[in-house]
């Protein structure tokens, strides 16, 4: 919002027309998280994934290029941009062409609601969290266009899997939000946050902010939300142990089988991007999103400015903390099958949710 | 009812058992090691690629004879009287122009089998294993030290010799050569 309105501030100034400020502050916000932060989060988030992935396994990962191999994402990228861009004939060419798009901006539209910090959030919508699910329901449209276009069995296999997967999985996490809804009364992600702010017992987690009787009473509900809601964003961004949409030893590579170089990449970084925006909206829900455990090293030396700063970074090593335990998870369980995928969704983590969700109503009741 | 509930439990313990032995080994220290910077230590009788030493050889062929995929392949000319080919290091002497010793390494079957008859000790396993290449011709390894004019030089001098007993021969008797003699008595 600070953002925005200095970046008006200065455009405005300068050419003395409120459209021309509008539309370049609007376009240069807009493109502020990708070139901060997806596109540099991707970058590390492979590279770690794959430091992560080998030290488990007792390997030491990619070591050559630069110290630990940290240049290794930066060289791979360079090299999917000089792979050739394939399209087979019997592919449906312009579906084929506009799947990656679709998912890439399905997974980044997710960011527009973020609350990156109390001086940024992409847009302040009142329906924040309701705008973050229907939107990363997009990207469900996207990745069956791709295994449609491929023209490929294994791709039409992954992608019916993912719609599968990312329709039943929604639903639990719509229960868990709404719990959250029920409580704080806002679906505003930046007045969510606001709400948690003073020191960490005020995160949702423990309960929201205040004293009362209720907020213990929230405790162990919140943290069975939590573990519902982490463990069905992490099925929705088809991450091992969900990952039958691209699951190597059976479908290649799901949906994004046919697709080499940039377009390719595309899907890799929606895939990462979403891992991190799911990881934001846990900690923006549960763990007091841009907020700090115990107060700003800015308030203390009466630097107002770094407060933001700050919040910035509380909030990307929350989002990151949450990515590493996805990367965790995944080199530690092996892979679902279709069925105990579908029962853990219908009969485990539904019925908990709304269980959860109608304790949590009657407590708020009390 | 009571069954679902430990369902839930016995999946989120394990997971948890499951999360705590990776976690663990997020700190052991790698098994694997950074291959052309560090190198395994070889096992004591490891057997890798052949070497000779042309110093030693005295042309005797035995590696050639041994070798169970023909792999070797040895050319010798005899030398001609008064021509002095040195000593071997254990004290043999030579007495053959070995005019053409060829590995084909990419047909050795690393058995060493070749390194057992050599009477000077001059075939012998390194430790060299790295030894890939682009052309599969450049896989033939050639030790010959003599160069292709003295490997001629030999040549014609040991059949110009040839010839000359043979007009010997046709002459009449032939008579014993000094240097023969000498080496008989040996």
């Amino acid at each position: 919002m600070i953002v925005y309105d200095f970046l008006y501030n200065i455009v405005f100034n300068i050419t003395q027309s409120a459209v021309a400020g509008d539309i370049t502050a609007m376009v240069i916000s807009a493109a502020l998280p990708l070139l901060f932060l997806v596109l540099p989060f991707a970058i590390l988030a492979v590279w770690l994934e794959r430091k992560v992935s080998a030290h488990m396994q007792d390997r030491l990962g990619p070591m050559r290029t630069g110290s630990h191999g940290w240049l290794q994402t930066i060289a791979d990228v360079i090299k999917l941009l000089q792979k050739e861009d394939i399209v087979a004939n019997d592919n449906d060419r312009p579906l084929f062409n506009l799947a990656p798009i679709l998912v890439f901006s399905g997974s980044y539209l997710v960011f527009a609601a973020l609350p990156f910090s109390s001086a940024y959030i992409g847009s302040n919508i009142d329906l924040g969290i309701i705008f973050i699910i229907a939107a990363s329901g997009f990207v469900v449209a996207g990745i069956l266009m791709a295994g449609w276009s491929s023209n490929n069995k294994y791709s039409l296999l992954g992608a019916m899997r993912s719609a599968a997967q990312i329709v039943s999985y929604e639903i639990p996490t719509i229960l868990v939000i709404l719990t959250i809804i029920m409580i704080t009364g806002t679906t505003n992600l930046r007045t969510l946050s606001e709400m948690q702010t003073g020191y960490f017992w005020n995160w949702m987690i423990f309960g929201g902010a205040g004293l009362s009787l209720s907020k213990f009473l929230f405790i162990p509900f919140m943290i069975i939300g939590f573990v519902t809601l982490y463990i069905s964003t992490l099925a929705e961004v088809n991450r091992t142990p969900f990952d039958i949409p691209e699951a190597e030893s059976e479908l290649v590579s799901g949906y994004h089988t046919e697709y080499s170089g940039m377009k390719f990449a595309m899907f890799f970084m929606a895939e990462y991007a979403n891992m991190f925006a799911v990881s934001a909206i846990v900690s923006a829900i549960f763990f007091g999103g841009y907020q700090s455990p115990f107060g700003y090293l800015g308030n203390t030396l009466g630097l107002t400015w770094m407060v933001p700063i700050e919040q910035f970074l509380w909030f990307a090593s929350k989002g990151i903390f949450f990515v590493l335990v996805q990367m965790w998870l995944r080199w530690t369980l092996p892979r679902l099958r279709v069925d105990q995928l579908m029962a853990l969704c219908w009969k485990y983590l539904i019925p908990i949710a709304f269980v959860n969700l109608i304790i949590v109503g009657l407590i708020t009741v009390l | 009812m009571k069954e679902y509930f430990q369902n839930i439990w016995y999946g989120f313990s394990t997971i948890m058992i499951g999360m705590r032995v990776t976690f663990k080994h997020l700190f052991v220290p790698a098994v694997t090691i950074q291959y052309p910077n560090v190198k395994l230590k070889l096992p004591e009788r490891e057997r890798n690629r052949l070497y000779v030493n042309m110093n030693d050889c005295i042309g005797c062929d035995q590696c050639a004879r041994a070798c169970p995929v023909s792999c070797i392949s040895i050319e010798t000319v005899k030398s001609i009287p008064g021509e002095d080919l040195g000593k071997t290091s254990n004290g043999k002497k030579k007495a053959l122009w070995v005019t053409k010793f060829d590995i084909d390494i990419a047909k050795c079957c690393f058995c060493q089998l070749c390194v057992f008859p050599c009477p000077t000790e001059c075939i012998y396993m390194t430790d060299v294993y790295e030894y890939a290449e682009f052309e599969r011709s450049s896989l033939v390894y050639n030790y010959v030290t003599l160069t292709p004019a003295e490997i001629e030089a030999k040549k014609t001098n040991y059949a110009k010799l040839e010839a000359e007993k043979a007009a010997q021969k046709a002459a009449g008797a032939p008579p014993v050569k000094p240097a023969e003699k000498e080496e008989n008595k040996q």
